[in-house]
């Protein structure tokens, strides 16, 4: 009984925080969109009984999905966000894996301060982060004040409102969430086994890629979820540090809930960009089941 | 549930303080009103004033049509208001509420009947124009004494745009804007809601494209006072408050505004109750106040938007009445267009064609 409680629990979270709130931006999709409020049709009238139930349910169709496979602006903007995540993962993986490795092999009294550094931006809220970016990126920023100063560069570089403004603002901003995981993994790692590889004849580098690596695989796969699913959604940072060529899903989603007022195809795409997360997650999951009872 | 937590939090003092005071809410543009008269309304009526912002129609309008926004007074613009009214978002006004009502424009009454006919749901706030603020300094280094800032040709002529790329260009990222003044400027409909000449506006766009550094409709006021940009298609009121800025920074950048002679688009804001207002009574009493000549004065004295209220002008800085930009002449007047709501299928045209010119996809 007690097992079933402690199971039942994290279960209710996700149908509660995850499930419901799905199936209903699912029914959504399937409506059409209409003037009224709130803006769509059908509404479920529970108060018609069954014949209510039944109208409603003849009246959703997949008309939404079909329209999206019409114009190539979804697609495309599915593509770039994957690129754009993508990128921004392994970037993010480049600068924050030395992060994290320098951490770990610090002293460890050292370990609480580095780590509380770490921590320390998100004491400030986001909004205000990403608005000092637009300080510093901007033609007359600081970075741009300073490489003047520097007579690094005759002219302003023009960084804000392009595409790589927004992967130092996703990189500045994810970095924590890639350094956490890694550096957890690494902390725990045994000492001992770097020795012995070097012992059986492995140089510094081959035993780094042969023994720490593969120990701390676990705490990059950790990072590069925590980095890649919310980066691919991302409307915040694209919308501020971006330009307007920069193309995301999140802000074509946008587009579809505030300036159409479409909320049914808004929540289609939605729908389809939850799809995309989860399926290779789930087929990610399920190779590493495998892998584990064929090792067991 | 929040009353429950404050019972365990703050403790039941505090709690009865809360539930006596009257609150009114109040969502607004950003930059749209003198500060101290938010104070002034709550000595007043003794009604706590909650006032948050907004800085498109859209945002506006998402909350309207999803319902329960908790805002008791709400300030659409013309084209999204009558579509809001239709949509049933918004409860007819009370005119015995409302003795200062007899203070509004006639002028702009009648126009603003197109949107909202015999103003039953609606109050004018201010009006104004979509237009050209201008680095002054800046523009005339590139571009010369004779640089055409009268004109849309500053924006819309590639030649212009190309050399003004350097020192940043802006539009506002209102799609309802942007298109008229692109089919007004080669002398179609601004108000067409044919898909046919909507899409002309793709050609006036796809020249200029690469020379625009941003689409955003509020970033401009800052960017123009800090000399980050020195052309922005803006709102007057907004170009103002940057001039204003700049001058009080005193960073050497003289900002202005010009309605351009082949004529610019009028719109008007116009304060609303929502159906589902939690305080009407003192939604009605917000909009009395602001309706009381002296304060639609200092509202308009300090973001330079004119007002709808003719009793008003008796306290409206005279160089403000005399500024052709702000009030425009009988001759700019005429020039000047309104715009009425897209349907559902041409403003998905509408918004595909401008995400089309924005990123070009």
């Amino acid at each position: 009984m007690r097992r079933f409680i402690l199971i039942a629990v994290p279960y209710l979270w996700l149908v509660a925080l995850f499930l419901i709130p799905f199936v209903i931006v699912l029914k959504i999709s399937l409506s059409d969109v209409a003037l009224a409020r709130p803006p769509y049709f059908p509404q479920l009238d529970l108060s018609a009984g069954w014949e209510g139930l039944t109208s409603f349910f003849s009246a959703l169709d997949f008309e939404n999905f079909w329209f999206l496979t019409t114009d190539d602006l979804y697609w495309k903007a599915y593509l770039s966000s994957l690129q754009i995540a993508l990128t921004s993962t392994v970037m993010t993986l480049l600068v924050g894996y030395p992060i994290a490795y320098a951490m770990a092999r610090a002293a460890p009294e050292w370990r609480p301060t580095l780590l509380m550094l770490v921590i320390l931006p998100f004491w400030t809220s986001f909004l205000i982060r990403v608005y000092a970016w637009m300080g510093i990126l901007s033609n007359e920023g600081l970075l741009n004040q300073f490489l003047l100063w520097l007579g690094v560069i005759n002219e302003p570089l023009t960084i804000l409102n392009t595409n790589i403004a927004v992967y130092i603002g996703i990189v500045y901003t994810y970095l924590p969430f890639m350094i956490l995981p890694i550096y957890s993994a690494l902390e725990r790692m045994d000492d001992s086994l770097l020795e012995a590889a070097e012992d059986l004849g492995c140089s510094r580098l081959s035993a780094f890629w042969l023994v720490t690596v593969p120990l701390s695989k676990n705490g990059i796969i950790a990072g590069c979820f925590l980095v890649f699913i919310p980066t691919i959604g991302e409307f915040v940072i694209p919308s501020l540090l971006g330009g307007s060529g920069t193309l995301m899903i999140g802000k074509v989603l946008w587009e579809e809930f505030f300036s159409n007022r479409d909320w049914p195809v808004a929540s289609a795409v939605a729908v389809i960009l939850l799809l995309i997360l989860v399926i290779p997650i789930i087929l990610f999951q399920r190779n590493e089941q495998k892998q584990r009872e064929a090792e067991g | 549930m929040k009353t429950h937590l404050l019972t365990m939090t703050a403790g039941a003092a505090l709690l009865a303080s809360l539930a006596h005071a009257e609150e009114v809410r109040v969502y607004n543009w950003s930059d749209y009103i003198d500060e101290d008269l938010l104070t002034k309304f709550e000595e007043e009526t003794g009604i706590d004033l909650i006032y948050d912002v907004f800085d498109s129609n859209e945002l506006l309008e998402t909350k309207m049509l999803a319902g329960g926004s908790g805002y008791d007074v709400v300030v659409p613009s013309g084209t999204f208001l009558q579509r809001q009214i239709a949509a049933g978002a918004f409860q007819k006004l009370d005119m015995s509420k409302l003795p200062n009502h007899g203070n509004l424009w006639d002028k702009i009454k009648e126009r603003t009947a197109e949107y909202d006919p015999g103003g039953e749901y609606s109050i004018n706030y201010m009006w104004g124009t979509t237009g050209i603020g201008y680095n002054v300094g800046k523009v005339t280094e590139i571009l010369g004494e004779d640089a055409p800032v009268n004109s849309w040709d500053l924006v819309f002529d590639p030649a212009n745009m190309e050399k003004l790329a350097e020192c940043g260009v802006h539009f506002l990222d209102a799609p309802a804007e942007m298109i008229p003044a692109a089919l007004n400027y080669i002398g179609e409909d601004p108000d067409s809601h044919d898909p046919e000449v909507i899409a002309k506006a793709e050609e006036v766009f796809a020249p200029i494209r690469p020379y625009i550094q941003k689409f955003h409709s509020s970033e401009y006021v800052n960017a123009l006072a800090n000399g980050d940009i020195c052309v922005a298609v803006g709102w007057s009121g907004d170009v103002f408050l940057a001039q204003f800025r700049a001058s009080e920074a005193e960073n050497g950048q003289e900002i202005d505004y010009s309605i351009p002679n082949e004529g610019a688009q009028m719109w008007f804001d116009q304060m609303a109750i929502p159906v589902d207002a939690p305080n009407p009574d003192a939604a009605h009493k917000f909009i009395n106040f602001i309706l009381d000549a002296q304060n639609a004065a200092a509202a308009t004295n300090y973001v330079w938007y004119a007002s709808g209220n003719k009793a008003a002008q008796e306290f409206i800085d005279q160089e403000i009445l005399d500024y052709p930009a702000v009030y425009p002449d009988e001759e700019t007047l005429a020039k000047l267009f309104t715009t009425t709501p897209y349907d559902p299928r041409v403003q998905r045209t509408v918004t595909r064609l401008w995400t089309k010119i924005k990123s070009g996809t």
